[in-house]
């Protein structure tokens, strides 16, 4: 029987003995650890080292950027958490971009954010602000100045941003859970461990597209499909995904991605001939044999995509889009979708996206149209880190389907999924209305 | 009354007591595990609608959202967390949190990993020991 308790080696050059599990620190980590860096880096080291003992890791690694999903305002603990920090005088060592808060700093009231809960998440707003970090208040950081470049070491939280990161733009992070993101900014170091080695990065499971038509695979909702189908297989594996006849763009990748770490733990994929690590099917497996193969055909996508609607009813209260937040490509393709059309009175249709974004969708003249239509815009959060939604909106439908995955549970709402001109129409219509061309038979 | 005794691999140190909560469906706790109750709330899930409190909560793993440490850390402070999780891995997200509960709260989480074979070999109800080795007994009443 092999324990899990590892010992902290003083210095720099003593051996671990073989086969033992142990972690050897720089003299700059038993620096921090020891309180020599102020009292913030001393806890944030703590953790760090505490985990790495954890995961079994052999030493640290420098990281040179993270991004920190704790922002989220769940509770009190949280709170506490970073309030303990900001306290200490907790200063990020690395350039740091900040994940969505609890609310629309500015817009909150708008909607049904009570004023308890909004003093309580911009208290958390703050003190992540105050580390020196970068306050983009986005889950797509990937899509702001801030976008790692292949090879890079990081330290992401969010979900869909780590799938994102790993997989779309190379660059390396563990899938981190919130609170531990902010003390390797803090830190600079991250263990060495999981999808930091490059050994650990090589495919595991092998999903082969079978008869899947072109015209489906360019389509925008066959992407969140796929994800939640290949993450539901995949749970905390690798998948490898080949027989792709289109190549998916930024977005369609963005949702794919955000999908499968919803379904599964899924924190990096690869596409062959798409992704970067992945420019032959050996090189996606580094040559290893996948440990299985799973066939995806359509009537098993179809199947997926009836699992991402949660509600027998065509009764619509609300259109939701942007999770992961909106870009300025997506804005540009839903503006001519809407551009002299009215949404139905009794519908509101809601983009959540950055205030960067946002920024640029203004400045481009697509906000306009979209106001026209009825649309309402929210930047710095989304409908589930925000208990925005009023109480009479039980009926959702979205393009998304991490909205689609997490809304039943988390808001206890129904939830239709759909392309975003299905997302569209239905808005007009003022009840659920899908073309089903595409997925038929 | 049978009893059987397991060897887990312990990830954080501790002692708990316990009625089974035993799924072989991994677990987002962000939209899964409702903090103020101690409920678990994807629908989606198998044991949607268990109280998972004060419970030895056995998943094999979490999935999803990054935000699960946060949302067991609230459980944890709040007094509606499991009394104990068991996985067949070590899942760094379960651990942050009990990391993190002792440095706020002195109040560790014990979490042991188990082999898959012996994991397979818990079910809902049965009564389950968990000592500071890592050794389970876990009794099943018939």
């Amino acid at each position: 029987m092999t324990t899990f308790e590892t010992k902290i080696m003083a210095g720099c050059c003593a051996k671990p003995a073989l086969r033992e599990l142990m972690l050897t620190l720089s003299p700059k980590d038993q620096d921090m650890l020891r309180g020599d860096l102020g009292a913030a880096a001393k806890m944030a080291m703590s953790i760090v080292v505490r985990m790495a003992e954890v995961a079994g890791a052999q030493e640290l690694l420098d990281i040179s950027a993270a991004h920190i999903d704790s922002t989220v305002y769940i509770g009190e603990a949280g709170l506490e958490f970073a309030e303990r920090l900001a306290s200490l005088g907790a200063k990020v060592a690395v350039p740091t971009t900040l994940n969505v808060s609890g609310l629309d700093e500015h817009h909150w009231q708008e909607w049904a954010v009570p004023s308890d809960w909004a003093r309580q998440a911009y208290r958390q707003m703050v003190a992540y602000q105050g580390m020196g970090t970068i306050p983009t208040w986005t889950c797509a950081p990937y899509q702001t100045e801030m976008r790692p470049a292949f090879g890079q070491q990081i330290a992401w939280g969010e979900s869909n941003a780590i799938v994102f990161a790993n997989s779309v733009l190379g660059a390396r992070t563990e899938r981190y859970p919130d609170l531990f993101d902010i003390c390797c900014a803090i830190t600079g170091r991250v263990p060495a461990m999981g999808l930091n080695l490059t050994e650990q990065r090589a495919g595991q499971l092998l999903f082969r597209l079978i008869d899947i038509p072109e015209r489906l695979q360019q389509s925008d909702d066959f992407y969140p499909v796929l994800g939640n189908l290949v993450g539901k297989a995949s749970l905390d594996k690798i998948p490898v995904i080949d027989g792709m006849e289109s190549h998916p763009d930024e977005d369609q990748l963005k949702a794919f991605g955000a999908a499968a770490a919803s379904s599964g733990g899924v924190a990096l994929f690869h596409m062959v001939r798409i992704t970067p690590e992945a420019q032959t099917l050996q090189e996606a497996f580094q040559g290893r044999t996948p440990s299985e193969t799973i066939e995806v055909r359509m009537d098993r996508l179809r199947e997926t995509r009836r699992e991402l609607t949660h509600t027998d009813s065509n009764e619509l209260h609300m259109v939701v889009l942007g999770s992961p937040h909106f870009s300025l490509a997506e804005f540009r393709r839903l503006a001519p979708m809407v551009s002299g059309k009215r949404k139905h009175p009794d519908v509101k249709f809601l983009v959540t996206s950055s205030r960067a974004m946002t920024q640029l969708a203004r400045q481009a003249g697509l906000l306009e149209t979209l106001e026209a239509f009825g649309a309402q815009i929210t930047v710095d959060t989304c409908i589930l880190t925000s208990p925005m939604l009023p109480a009479e909106i039980q009926n959702l439908m979205t393009n998304s389907a991490k909205f689609a995955y997490y809304t039943p549970g988390l808001l206890g709402k129904k939830i239709a999924f759909g392309s975003l001109e299905d997302c569209v129409n239905s808005a007009v219509a003022g009840e659920v209305v899908r073309d089903e061309s595409l997925w038929q038979k | 009354m049978a009893e059987i005794t397991l060897q887990g691999k312990v990830i954080i140190r501790g002692e708990a007591r316990g009625k089974a909560l035993v799924s072989h469906e991994p677990l987002s706790f962000w939209g899964g595990y409702d903090w103020k109750t101690g409920e678990i709330i994807d629908r989606r899930h198998p044991l949607s609608g268990s109280i998972a409190k004060d419970k030895i909560l056995a998943v094999p793993f979490t999935r999803g959202s990054s935000t699960t440490t946060a949302v067991l850390l609230e459980a944890i402070r709040a007094g509606t967390a499991p009394a104990a999780i068991l996985t067949t891995d070590i899942d760094f997200f379960f651990a942050l949190a009990s990391v993190v509960a002792e440095e706020l709260y002195a109040a560790p989480l014990p979490l042991v990993a188990l082999a898959e074979s012996d994991f397979a070999q818990l079910k809902t109800d049965d009564e389950i020991i968990i000592r500071r080795s890592g050794q389970l007994s876990v009794i099943r009443r018939r």
